[in-house]
């Protein structure tokens, strides 16, 4: 066990670290960031004068140490654009974020769960089916269109809900479901072929022979082990709606991280653009890492192997 | 239970009539019984290849140009409305442009993005996951290092950067999505590879003295390619729907190019009097992807070996 841990973190770490390089390389690419900052109208002094003052002119590999030591003491750096600390900026929206992503992610999970176990109870039935269409449009259905739409419908027409802001808990209800059905699909999939393994399997079969009732069946039994990889999905999919809600935030204008690296990549504001990729991606190997633990103390296989 | 019937199950040739062998439906007739009779191949084949000759026969089907502007028919809307044109089946944009031109001319970009993109990942992942599923120890673990950085990196954000320094041309928003979605490729041909490693057949190659290089391509790759077709399948789909949120963002491809996600973007001003400028591209997109998904699902049903689901 002990072995697996340091392995697993040993990798995790690694992983971060070239995370941190291509998302402090990617803007710095292009090679001419400091004409881009200093205009189109400047002369070539000018320009060397800003590649200076950003310490551009210098060797990437000093650059990036320089960034990153100071990264690892929390200081990100300041915007180009507003000339705010980044740490400040993030952590002013960082919350619009979470509270989005999780809102979907429980969403998703709300709708997928159950539909997953009554689709597994019955398959090839109408429910089965329906259940499988339901996911097959979800993963077909374009996100920001469905966000549009869902604006259009129940903003416009009925007038039920706002259709922008981020002060109140009604904006999140459209985002949520927005952001929900795109993970709704794996959830789904996943908790039905799980279901329809552990029915199939022998200790169900003990169970429905010794007379438990059918939910206890269903959830205390089956449920617990098909649930299993759907815990760690959770956790991967966490991951990625952090990274994923900048389409959302800008189709409803919530002001989430997703939305500030979005304007920032318009502005080639990099200090910020590189941040939010590097806290995106240390938050997704967090809890991938998180994830990897408590399924290794959850299955004794991985735990006592 | 026949003598047959029982060594079928126990896997015993040796009483199994050869008869009974040689009137086996070949594996080819078999998928072409499978295919003749699969709802969803047959209707997501058909949208596919509809999509595609829509696409490239557009200048053929259409007299409009999709660039043509034409501001004294702007914002008509589509033939089935109160104030709809049979001129403009589906109406035209704020630029007076028809839109039912733009959105086929609108399917050459999508596919030429879906294919691509595909191609691209296709050939990375493909690579990566042989060489890792067959070299195995540290060589794997270094391709499993690669996919582990591939999936922390929140991609949406990196194909957003990249895009906006390298600029909207349709080869770069390819090789973008295409570096993009390697990863499924490499977990798959991995998993298959590490498999198929231990056959016999690869056992004799080896033993007859083939290349690595030979065993991988001449060996192995054959026994992959169904995989990688249903999820070359599945990303090209991804590739389309990632493609238009680009497009929409404004980072993806760039106007006047006919791009549906873009047709979106340039709709949403006009969506609370006009949402049929948001729909419709929407529902092509829509459509697309679910026929293409539908495609790739039913090749893996119909190339599934017998007895499999």
């Amino acid at each position: 066990m002990t072995r697996f841990l340091i392995h697993r973190a040993l990798i995790a770490v690694l992983v971060a670290i070239t995370v941190s390089v291509i998302g402090f390389s990617l803007l710095r690419l292009s090679g001419d960031l400091a004409t881009e900052l200093a205009g189109d109208t400047a002369k070539p002094e000018q320009i060397a004068q800003v590649a200076h003052l950003y310490g551009l002119d210098r060797p990437l590999y000093a650059q990036y140490f320089d960034w990153a030591g100071k990264a690892l003491h929390g200081d990100l750096g300041r915007s180009l654009f507003s000339n705010e600390p980044v740490s400040l900026l993030i952590g002013q929206r960082i919350g619009v974020t979470v509270q989005v992503s999780f809102m979907a992610l429980i969403f998703g999970l709300v709708i997928s769960i159950p539909l997953g176990v009554l689709a597994a109870t019955r398959p090839n039935s109408w429910v089965d089916r329906m259940a499988l269409s339901f996911a097959v449009f979800g993963q077909a259905v374009p996100g920001f269109w469905l966000g549009l739409i869902l604006i259009i419908v129940f903003g416009v027409m009925l007038r039920w809900l706002p259709i922008s802001g981020s002060d109140h808990f009604s904006n999140f209800i459209l985002p949520m479901v927005t952001l929900g059905m795109s993970v709704m699909p794996a959830f789904m999939r996943l908790t039905r072929t799980g279901m329809l393994d552990a029915l199939d399997s022998d200790y169900i079969r003990m169970a429905r022979a010794k007379g438990l009732s059918t939910s206890s069946i269903l959830f205390k039994h089956a449920l617990r082990n098909a649930i299993l990889p759907v815990v760690s999905l959770t956790a991967v999919s966490l991951g990625f709606l952090l990274g994923g809600s900048v389409i959302v935030e800008s189709v409803f204008a919530l002001n989430g991280i997703g939305f500030l690296a979005y304007q920032s990549i318009l502005r080639t504001d990099f200090p910020v653009v590189q941040s939010i990729v590097v806290f995106v991606s240390v938050a997704y190997i967090a809890l991938t890492l998180i994830s990897d633990l408590v399924n290794a103390y959850l299955d004794p296989r991985i735990r006592l192997g | 239970m026949t003598s047959i019937e029982r060594d079928r199950l126990t896997g015993s040739l040796d009483t199994i009539p050869i008869a009974a062998i040689l009137e086996a439906p070949s594996p080819r007739t078999v998928m072409r019984r499978r295919a003749a009779t699969h709802i969803g191949f047959l209707f997501g084949g058909t949208v596919v290849l509809g999509a595609i000759l829509i696409a490239i026969f557009a200048p053929l089907l259409t007299p409009y140009d999709p660039y043509a502007q034409d501001l004294t028919q702007r914002l008509i809307p589509p033939v089935w409305a109160v104030k709809g044109s049979w001129a403009h089946l589906l109406g035209t944009d704020s630029l007076g442009r028809d839109y039912l031109t733009r959105l086929m001319y609108g399917a050459r970009i999508s596919l030429i993005i879906g294919f691509g993109a595909a191609t691209i990942a296709g050939i990375i992942g493909t690579s990566l996951g042989l060489i890792g599923g067959y070299f195995g120890g540290r060589v794997d673990a270094v391709v499993m290092y690669f996919v582990n950085v591939k999936l922390s990196l929140p991609g949406i954000l990196v194909a957003l950067s990249l895009i906006s320094v390298f600029g909207g041309a349709v080869w770069v928003v390819v090789t973008v999505l295409g570096f993009l979605f390697w990863d499924r490729f490499v977990v798959v041909t991995r998993s298959v590879t590490q498999q198929v490693r231990t056959a016999d057949y690869v056992a004799a190659a080896e033993a007859v003295g083939a290349s690595h290089w030979r065993i991988i391509v001449g060996e192995i790759l054959p026994n992959v390619m169904n995989h990688i077709i249903v999820i070359a399948s599945l990303e090209m789909a991804v590739a389309i729907l990632v493609e238009a949120a680009l497009s929409f963002l404004g980072l993806g491809i760039r106007p006047p190019t006919p791009s549906w996600g873009l047709m979106i973007s340039e709709g949403r001003n006009f969506m609370f009097f006009q949402p049929y400028l948001v729909a419709i591209p929407g529902i092509a997109i829509f459509v697309l992807v679910i026929a293409i998904n539908m495609l790739g699902d039913g090749i893996r049903d119909i190339t599934a070996p017998e007895g499999r689901n």
